[in-house]
């Protein structure tokens, strides 16, 4: 820890020890993990902005970093919605209340809300992809008034593969609120679109050229996604996209996440469009 | 100043007086590395080294230089950022409780003898990436404020040195603590830190007289002047980026065995991994980190996918990271024209020729 005296550049340190105080089972393969550092000085003071991620820790076997899936205005605890696919991932997968992992964090930059105020915002997702948006929606709900019309629009492979039915369902009832789904295999009882995610800009009745655009998933989804909306007048500084790339480090040390000339760790995860085109879809970079 | 050369013992004397471990070139294996020097007589006294594309070779002449050769494969980046090193460890109680503790470096005060202007100015790049963003690296922070510098100006460089093209070289004109110029008789030498003044004033010097001074600035443009390998000057992000498709990519893929010797010996080369390493007794786990390679297939893994998936997705991305997106980063190119790359690669391909092919503006073409 930094001592108090002379003002220093922060250095890297080691994880704060978090316990695990709820965990929900949101699908066969996705979980929420939510947390609170133990160290209840660190537990007060830690803060973080929609968009941002933290490194999560698993004892002997490794740290992975994962989005802050919780609500701004109660940061202490740290909800992180996790799908599991490898070593790590299957190593939370088996926590239990009460048990204990690392966290470092938070680090990035995150969505631009302070563009957001006053504006129409429209918010693509796949897969996973929510849950890094989470905190905004939270954000919008608690300060609804300060904000234009909201669309959120979400499309994942397999009906079985959305989470959250429950919450879109209240969302969709919020003034001004739309929640558009779309699975490219539907299942029975399936509300919403069977298609591309991008099909669903035909039902927006927001002008996407004016809006503020958040987009996060896989890149082939964001890829389609902002080519159509750039076709349709949308501006490339009001289209942001959250990045993904190996990470090692977090902070910019490590060379794993480069983009191009960007650190998706610190320059990222999220980026405007317009900061990124020359890079985005290129296959090898 | 003027140190005759049946003083130069005195330097390293001076050093070791000061509580400094000793670091110099020394022959091991058919190469000079840089590792601990017990006294002058370790140096590499009249051994020349000839590099050419994928080759190096030693050849012993009669001169009583120590210096007369270019560089080996490593030099200070092993030394500030280790090949692999703990950040920190995990300890588990037996309730399951976690307790973190950073592993502090163990940190000699080290002074290295033989630095080349290349190795200074890739060391001021480290020194942007590690100690001037965002986040400091404490392990690096550590070694580099013990580092104590003695340069030497290259009259001898390799056939694969290229630093006259880049500006980095032959002449180291900053970074360094002391700084000497061989001559066959001794060394002229100056200083270019409080540190270097402090250890000048216990050597016993001679004035250095204009013949040597003119010796010394002979060599030295002598070395710049036989350089024949060429870089294209500037940023050349964009022009690289234009090229993404050039087939030269996939040419030099088809040669190119991935196995990372260019990045392991580039002087400015920082990409590293993280990996766990817990102890036999499961009670503690250290946070290791070694160097990695944008060359491994791992580098840019994620789950399911790697993103440069062919050996000419990964040379592009280190030559364009190397000559482009480094002045994006740090305001100016990663390569210093050290030329170890070239020499250390087991099939000898040279990144010079590389760059100025894609680019289509091939010197001799
Ligand atoms: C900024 C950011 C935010 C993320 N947010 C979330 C989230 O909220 N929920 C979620 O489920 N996943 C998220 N991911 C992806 C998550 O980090 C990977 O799924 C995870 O690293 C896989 O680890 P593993 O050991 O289980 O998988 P393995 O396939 O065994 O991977 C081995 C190692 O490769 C690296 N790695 C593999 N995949 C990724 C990846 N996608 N990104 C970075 N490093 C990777 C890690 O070091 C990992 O330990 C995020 C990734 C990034 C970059
Ligand atoms: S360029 Fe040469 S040294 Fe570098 S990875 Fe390819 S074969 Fe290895
Ligand atoms: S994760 Fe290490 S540099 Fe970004």
């Amino acid at each position: 820890m930094p001592c108090s005296g002379t003002p220093r550049m922060p250095e890297r340190g080691p994880p704060l020890e978090a316990e695990v105080v709820t965990r929900v089972d949101e699908s066969p393969t996705v979980f929420t993990l939510v947390l609170s550092l133990t160290d209840p000085q660190a537990h007060r003071d830690y803060r973080f902005e929609p968009g941002q991620f933290n490194m999560l820790y698993l004892y002997g076997v490794g740290e992975i970093p994962i989005s802050i899936a919780a609500d701004p205005e109660r940061p202490g605890l740290l909800v992180h919605t996790i799908r599991r696919v490898g070593r790590v991932t299957r190593g939370f997968a088996a926590l239990q209340v009460g048990d204990r992992i690392g966290l470092r964090g938070p680090f990035g930059r995150g969505w631009p809300l302070a563009q957001a105020q006053g504006r129409d915002i429209l918010i693509v997702t796949g897969g996973l992809g929510c849950a890094p948006v989470l905190p905004v929606i939270r954000q919008i709900i608690h300060h609804r008034e300060r904000y234009g019309r909201v669309a959120i629009l979400q499309g994942v492979k397999h009906a079985d593969d959305l989470i959250w039915r429950e919450r879109y369902h209240q969302w969709a009832a919020l003034p001004d609120t739309r929640v558009l789904l779309a699975a490219d295999v539907a299942g029975r009882d399936w509300p919403g679109h069977v298609g591309l995610v991008t099909a669903l800009f035909d039902e927006l009745d927001m002008d996407v050229s004016d809006c503020l655009t958040l987009m996060c998933g896989p890149e082939p989804m964001m890829r389609a996604s902002a080519e159509r909306l750039l076709d349709r007048g949308a501006s490339p500084d009001s289209l942001w996209l959250s990045m993904e790339r190996n990470m090692q480090c977090a902070v910019g040390h490590c060379g794993h996440c480069q983009y191009g000339e960007k650190f998706i760790c610190r320059d990222g995860p999220v980026f405007p469009f317009s900061d990124i085109a020359h890079l985005f879809g290129e296959p090898g970079l | 100043m003027f140190l005759a050369r049946t003083h130069l013992g005195e330097l390293l004397s001076a050093l070791r007086d000061r509580g400094y471990r000793l670091i110099g070139p020394r022959e091991r294996d058919g190469a000079i590395v840089y590792d601990e020097l017990s006294g002058a007589g370790d140096l590499p006294r009249g051994l020349r080294q000839s590099c050419g594309a994928g080759e190096v070779r030693l050849e012993r002449t009669g001169s009583p230089r120590c210096f007369a050769w270019a560089n080996g494969p490593q030099a200070l980046k092993p030394l500030l950022f280790q090949p692999a090193e703990p950040l920190w460890q995990a300890t588990c109680d037996d309730s399951g409780r976690l307790r973190f503790e950073a592993v502090e470096p163990r940190v000699t005060p080290t002074a290295v003898l033989g630095v080349r202007a290349c190795d200074l100015a890739a060391l001021a790049l480290l020194d942007r990436h590690f100690l001037d963003g965002a986040v400091r690296d404490p392990h690096y922070a550590a070694r580099r404020a013990a580092l104590l510098l003695i340069a030497v100006n290259c009259t001898h460089p390799a056939a694969t040195c290229f630093c006259a093209a880049t500006g980095d070289g032959p002449e180291a004109r900053q970074g360094f603590d002391l700084r000497l110029d061989e001559l066959d008789d001794g060394y002229l030498v100056a200083s270019g830190s409080a540190a270097g003044e402090a250890i000048l004033a216990d050597l016993p010097l001679e004035a250095a007289t204009d013949a040597r001074r003119q010796n010394a600035r002979e060599a030295v443009a002598a070395a710049a002047a036989q350089q024949t390998r060429t870089i294209p000057p500037g940023d050349l992000y964009d022009a690289l980026s234009r090229q993404r498709r050039h087939p030269r990519w996939e040419a030099v893929a088809e040669r190119c065995l991935a196995c990372g010797n260019c990045t392991q010996v580039c002087p400015t080369c920082f990409c590293s991994r993280e990996q766990e390493q817990p102890a036999l007794d499961g009670s503690t786990s250290q946070h290791l980190r070694e160097w990695d390679s944008c060359f491994s297939e791992g580098h840019s893994y994620i789950h399911g996918l790697v993103i440069r998936q062919s050996v000419a997705h990964r040379y592009r991305q280190w030559l364009t990271h190397k000559l482009g997106g480094w002045h994006r980063q740090y305001g100016r190119s990663g390569c210093v024209g050290c030329g170890r790359c070239i020499a250390w690669c087991p099939v000898g391909i040279d990144l010079t020729e590389e760059v100025h092919a894609v680019l289509g503006d091939a010197p001799d073409a």
